[in-house]
């Protein structure tokens, strides 16, 4: 499969989305949590309780929907500053009573409009980045489709980041890169191929920690092993002194592309 | 040094340019037109006015030199990594010419150091729009956290001046990430109880507006710059709605919250001063101040 090929499959209406894989691993024990407390609930973000095993955890996902009345509901999956502010509020949440946080992230970024700017898109981000830097409590992302940009980030300041072995993410989106740089956005396989945006290019540069097979809606062991493949690294990371676990998650955003340096 | 000094004349003929001679000398930067109003500003007094319109208070671009000798007193900064720079990581296309020209106009898109201001001893970062519009590289991003990191270990405040176009694309995964390892710095110079000043110039976007630029305790602009996440030209383009009057302006911003103060040019150094001032920030005694000019 070419980069490109990877970013359609990632887009592909067809694949399984966050609520999939939360019905999936968290059935009917997911209880949904809603809004920011401060303007709005954010549909393009989901948020709620559920339980792997005997542990309670936070689950926050970037939900694109599944047909198209479910993805005019969702808006595409791009979320709003409500949004982020929702998945902050469930992180403080999950950070008081100790369980960890599980982010499913599968966005092309977040909203590009005059609402989202007017309510500080920037700043949400932001604001996010710093407060999940040192979020006591595990935070694992696992990115199912499309990570696009700071909109995507901003669920993806964690102690290890996955991603399924098609999804993709990256800084800008091919066909945006394209045409800035080449004024040509049907240049965009080119530009997927050169931004490096697979999860291969990722786990090579040490962004991402592991790629995890994609699963299909019918194969109930290939969730059953992602499950306990998360629970695992819950508890590891549970474990860890809090100190710790904070340190531990700030060096490994400290190294990433430090190597390339020079001086 | 200018590059063209490099090149030899191959002979006398040619050391000296008979046209030139003819033409009387009028250089091309003796005005400089507004553009807001629109007025011819005579380029001296432009500069002596601090980059700002005598007419309509325009505040005009000024590069990351002018922003430090206009902040730091003078003689007083101290560079750090002044040589760190980032490569081409990705192999992207085209990408280490464009580093090649950018680094006639700096190392990277930001200078990092430590000075005073009004005598108070302060971290001071300032990004350079003269190096691919101050978008965010590895190496951008690592001089900025080193610059936290130094602030926090020597419990010493920060002013970041920011003006970026964003993340830098042709380093991908890896300037994204700049946004994630930047926020975590700040966090810890916060955590510490350390004060830290953004001062948002024109224009701010991108992933410089949604990492270190909103993060400052205390949030300046520049009169009339441009603050956005996503920026005018990509709401328009992408969403097809059309924008407000003054949409994304510093005022319009502080209007909806996110902004602190619009500061103009004229009392930046004397704002940032204060505000250190009543955050218990000291100045040095006189003759310990680092004075060479």
């Amino acid at each position: 499969m070419t980069a490109y090929e990877k970013v359609m499959a990632a887009r592909d209406s067809k694949k399984l989305t966050a609520v999939d894989y939360i019905a999936h691993m968290f059935g009917e024990n997911f209880i949904e949590l809603h809004g920011d407390r401060r303007f709005a609930d954010d549909r393009a973000i989901v948020g709620g309780l559920g339980l792997l095993y005997e542990m309670p955890v936070t689950v926050i996902g970037i939900e694109k929907g599944r047909n198209t009345r479910e993805r005019m509901d969702r808006n595409f999956g791009q979320a709003h500053p409500e949004g982020y502010r929702k998945a902050l509020r469930l992180m403080k949440q999950a950070e008081k009573f100790h369980r960890p946080v599980l982010c499913l992230v599968d966005t092309s970024g977040a909203f590009p409009g005059i609402g989202a700017e007017e309510r500080g898109q920037g700043q949400a981000i932001a604001e996010n980045l710093m407060e999940m830097m040192t979020l006591k409590t595990p935070v694992l992302t696992i990115l199912i489709g499309e990570g696009g940009s700071g909109g995507a980030l901003a669920l993806a300041v964690a102690d290890e980041v996955w991603m399924l072995e098609n999804a993709v993410y990256s800084v800008i989106s091919p066909e945006g890169c394209a045409s800035i740089l080449w004024k040509d956005s049907s240049k965009a396989p080119d530009a997927a191929e050169a931004l490096k945006m697979t999860a291969q290019d990722l786990f090579n540069f040490g962004v991402i920690e592991r790629i995890i097979r994609q699963p299909k809606a019918e194969d109930s062991a290939m969730f059953e092993s992602l499950k306990l493949l998360i629970s695992r690294t819950f508890e590891k990371n549970m474990e860890l002194p809090t100190d710790r676990l904070i340190e531990n998650r700030y060096n490994r955003f400290r190294k990433i592309g430090t190597e390339h340096l020079m001086s | 040094m200018d590059f063209f000094s490099f090149v030899k004349p191959k002979n006398d003929l040619e050391s000296t340019s008979d046209k030139q001679n003819n033409v009387p000398f009028v250089p091309d930067d003796l005005w400089t037109k507004c553009p807001k109003c629109g007025a011819m500003l005579l380029t001296t007094d432009l500069e002596e006015n601090l980059h700002v319109c005598t007419g309509c208070s325009h505040h005009f671009r000024i590069n990351a030199k002018q922003r430090l000798a206009l902040l730091a007193d003078s003689g007083s900064f101290r560079e750090h990594d002044a040589t760190l720079k980032g490569s081409n990581i990705l192999d992207f296309p085209g990408y280490d010419k464009k580093l090649e020209k950018a680094r006639q106009n700096g190392v990277e898109s930001v200078i990092c150091g430590e000075c005073t201001i009004e005598r108070i001893p302060t971290v001071l970062c300032v990004m350079n729009a003269e190096f691919m519009m101050g978008s965010m590289g590895t190496a951008t991003g690592e001089k900025i956290t080193r610059a936290f990191e130094f602030a926090t270990e020597n419990r010493l405040p920060i002013v970041v001046c920011t003006v970026s176009g964003g993340a830098r694309m042709q380093e991908g995964i890896l300037s994204l990430m700049q946004m994630a390892k930047t926020s975590g710095a700040v966090k810890r110079h916060s955590d510490a109880g350390l004060l830290y000043i953004t001062v948002l110039t024109d224009p701010t976007t991108g992933g410089v507006t949604a990492s270190f630029a909103m993060e400052g305790d205390i949030i300046l602009a520049e009169p009339d710059c441009l603050v956005a996440f996503a920026g005018p030209r990509v709401i328009e383009q992408t969403m097809r709605q059309k924008l407000p009057k003054d949409f994304q302006t510093a005022g319009f911003v502080m209007q909806k919250g996110f902004i602190d103060a619009v500061v103009s040019r004229h009392v930046l150094k004397p704002t940032v001063a204060k505000l250190l001032r009543l955050h218990g920030c000291k100045p040095i005694e006189a003759k310990d101040a680092v004075t060479r000019s």
